[in-house]
């Protein structure tokens, strides 16, 4: 089978042909890699909404989190949905494209247009699988500075993520602290956390135990591992609810049934949803990439770059921060921010944190409430206040 | 509303007029921390009259919020617990107004304000006032004011003093005083310097302290 027919067949067309702007980097710019070699030839694929001021001072890098991609605010290629970040990013939203140049683009190792596992390996003409090297954060924004570097822009305005998009703004700020004149993690930690590590590894098990994942080798072979790759997305979906929301809005209920019927079907609704939930993935990602996105999380301590100090991360920065956790996030729990915060104040960093009440657990980051709207639309206000840019009226 | 709208002119309410001789205690375009900040309020009049970088720390998640999204730095945290995170000599001054009788541990949070910051402003409700001291000793009773109205039992204020313990406090934890103010109900400065008539006759204190050399 070739290539193209492969990934079409195993319903990953955005992989070689995204709908969204594409850079590629030659073997004059390979990309290092924390594991030593390095990536070449790399694409990375973009979306951008709004304009870049004639200062280039206005742009917000977005970073998505483990499964997200790069379709922030428009409808998804793929599943025509809207945009994991619509309510967030758009004309008069907090993010505000009628004033910020908002650049978001696919993380290297993922499976919507940048060079990751399902990409075409120009030394043997398969796909690459398992021959790519295992990425780090580290490496996703080192990538993603290439981006910056080839947009023309030096500084950038903000830059904004939750859950692994915060771990990428924790290393923007560590790694690259004159270019990012304000950070805004959110529901995220500065390290990957045992029980972290444990969930994600039950994730990778579940995809390596499908006979069809084939070794990691199942696009040339003409199948996909749904199975392993549902039942991972279905285990990691609980760590990112609540107890308290689960209960509430799936409860004891049964589907369909007035009695339970004694069976192993989907009987109770919170089955029913998650059975749901496993299966919509698979329409959208590659297995082999959701191994690379958790082992990057895995592999994520900043401070150990620092001699185990976060503080020194940090130290002397001046970049404004705005920390923001959510109190029934029990995957990256309030005390992991807290932990973030003490390191910027310990670092002398001008920073702001907010803790938002909600029952809606760790996916609180990609919903509507309205505490958190409000404390991004602030912070953004004040820092592009401090940096000199105009209100979104006098542009254009 | 979105965009970069100059900001209504923060009014201040009127128990709250310590904050403007606070204000007055801090030198401009300053570094200056305030700890237990509210609604931001105080930092807002420092960062836009005399240009100082103020940031803060308050428990209440609503304070902090508002404060947060009025575009000002402000962390969620706690006087008792999170002052140990920051390093020495970080601000020129750090500001604990109405604060320290609701702190678990006033002497440690007093001995941190003097570490991180090069001058420590203290202003608080002093408990030797003739109002209080009356109703203890006649009422027996614990006291209620216009500006402490809880009951003892739902009151946050766990730890009260008056002016004298206050500055014996300051002795204590070697510190000195460089400029103090007792105010009267109506917020004006007592004319008097005596120690036993502010003590009497203050409402509030509010004291500018520094280390001894």
């Amino acid at each position: 089978m070739s290539y193209v027919t492969a990934i079409k067949a195993a319903g990953l067309r955005e992989v070689d042909a995204p709908h969204s702007e594409v850079v590629h980097f030659g073997p004059d710019r390979p990309l290092e890699l924390d594991a030593g070699s390095t990536l070449c030839p790399l694409t990375i694929a973009y979306q951008t909404y709004g304009a870049l001021n004639a200062d280039k001072s206005n742009a917000i890098l977005v970073c998505h989190a483990l499964t997200g991609d790069q379709h922030v605010a428009n409808d998804h290629p793929i599943t025509g949905k809207p945009g994991w970040w619509q309510t967030m990013v758009g004309p008069g939203k907090p993010i505000d494209t009628d004033r910020y140049f908002v650049i978001a683009s696919n993380v290297v190792g993922g499976c919507m247009g940048t060079t990751g596992p399902a990409s075409l390996n120009p030394a043997t003409g398969r796909p690459y699988g398992l021959d790519l090297p295992v990425v780090t954060i580290r490496d996703m924004v080192r990538a993603q500075a290439m981006l910056i570097d080839h947009l023309g822009i030096d500084t950038l305005f903000c830059v904004v993520g939750g859950s692994m998009g915060g771990m990428q703004v924790l290393q923007w700020a560590a790694s690259y602290p004159s270019r990012v004149f304000a950070a805004m993690p959110v529901a995220t930690a500065a390290k990957h956390s045992s029980q972290n590590i444990a969930f994600h590894e039950v994730g990778r098990q579940a995809v390596m135990a499908d006979p069809d994942w084939r070794k990691g080798r199942y696009l040339e072979e003409g199948v996909v591992p749904t199975k392993g790759l549902a039942v991972a997305r279905m285990a990691a979906h609980i760590t990112y609810l609540s107890d308290e929301a689960l209960q509430s809005k799936f409860g004891r209920k049964l589907q369909g049934l007035a009695a339970p019927a004694f069976s192993f079907d989907a009987e109770f609704q919170i089955e029913n949803y998650l059975r749901y939930q496993g299966m919509s993935f698979v329409d959208r990602f590659d297995a082999n990439s959701y191994l690379y996105m958790t082992r990057a999380c895995d592999y994520f301590d900043l401070a150990a770059d620092y001699g185990g100090s976060l503080a020194l991360a940090f130290k002397n920065t001046r970049t404004r921060f705005c920390v923001v956790s959510f109190n029934s996030d029990w995957l990256y729990p309030t005390a992991a921010s807290r932990a973030i915060v003490h390191a910027l104040n310990a670092g002398g960093a001008s920073v702001s944190f907010v803790d938002i009440e909600t029952d809606r657990g760790h996916d609180a980051f990609l919903l509507n409430i309205p505490e958190f709207f409000a404390t991004t639309r602030g912070f953004l206000d004040a820092a592009a206040r401090a940096r000199g840019l105009p209100p979104a009226a006098s542009i254009g | 509303m979105h965009g970069a709208e100059p900001l209504p002119h923060p009014s201040l309410p009127s128990p709250r007029v310590d904050l403007l001789l606070v204000a007055d205690m801090v030198a401009a375009n300053s570094r200056v921390l305030d700890v237990g900040c509210g609604d931001g309020t105080l930092l807002r009049l420092l960062s836009e009259e005399k240009g100082v970088d103020a940031r803060g720390i308050e428990l209440s998640q609503r304070g902090v919020n508002d404060c947060v999204a009025k575009g000002l730095s402000v962390i969620q945290g706690d006087a008792d617990t999170d002052l140990a995170a920051y390093p020495d000599d970080a601000f020129d001054y750090v500001i604990l107004s109405q604060t320290i009788q609701a702190t678990r541990q006033p002497r440690k949070v007093l001995e941190n304000m003097l570490r991180i910051g090069r001058h420590a402003i203290v202003s608080f409700p002093n408990f030797g006032h003739w109002r209080i001291r009356l109703q203890v000793a006649i009422g027996g009773h614990m006291p209620r004011t216009r500006n402490l109205p809880a009951a003892w039992y739902e009151t946050p204020n766990i730890h009260f003093c008056t002016i004298r313990d206050f500055v014996a406090l300051v002795q204590e934890v070697d510190a000195r005083i460089e400029r103090c103010v007792a105010l009267d109900r109506f917020g004006t400065p007592l004319a008097s310097t005596a120690p036993w008539i502010w003590n009497m006759f203050g409402e509030q204190g509010v004291f500018r302290l520094t280390r001894k050399p």
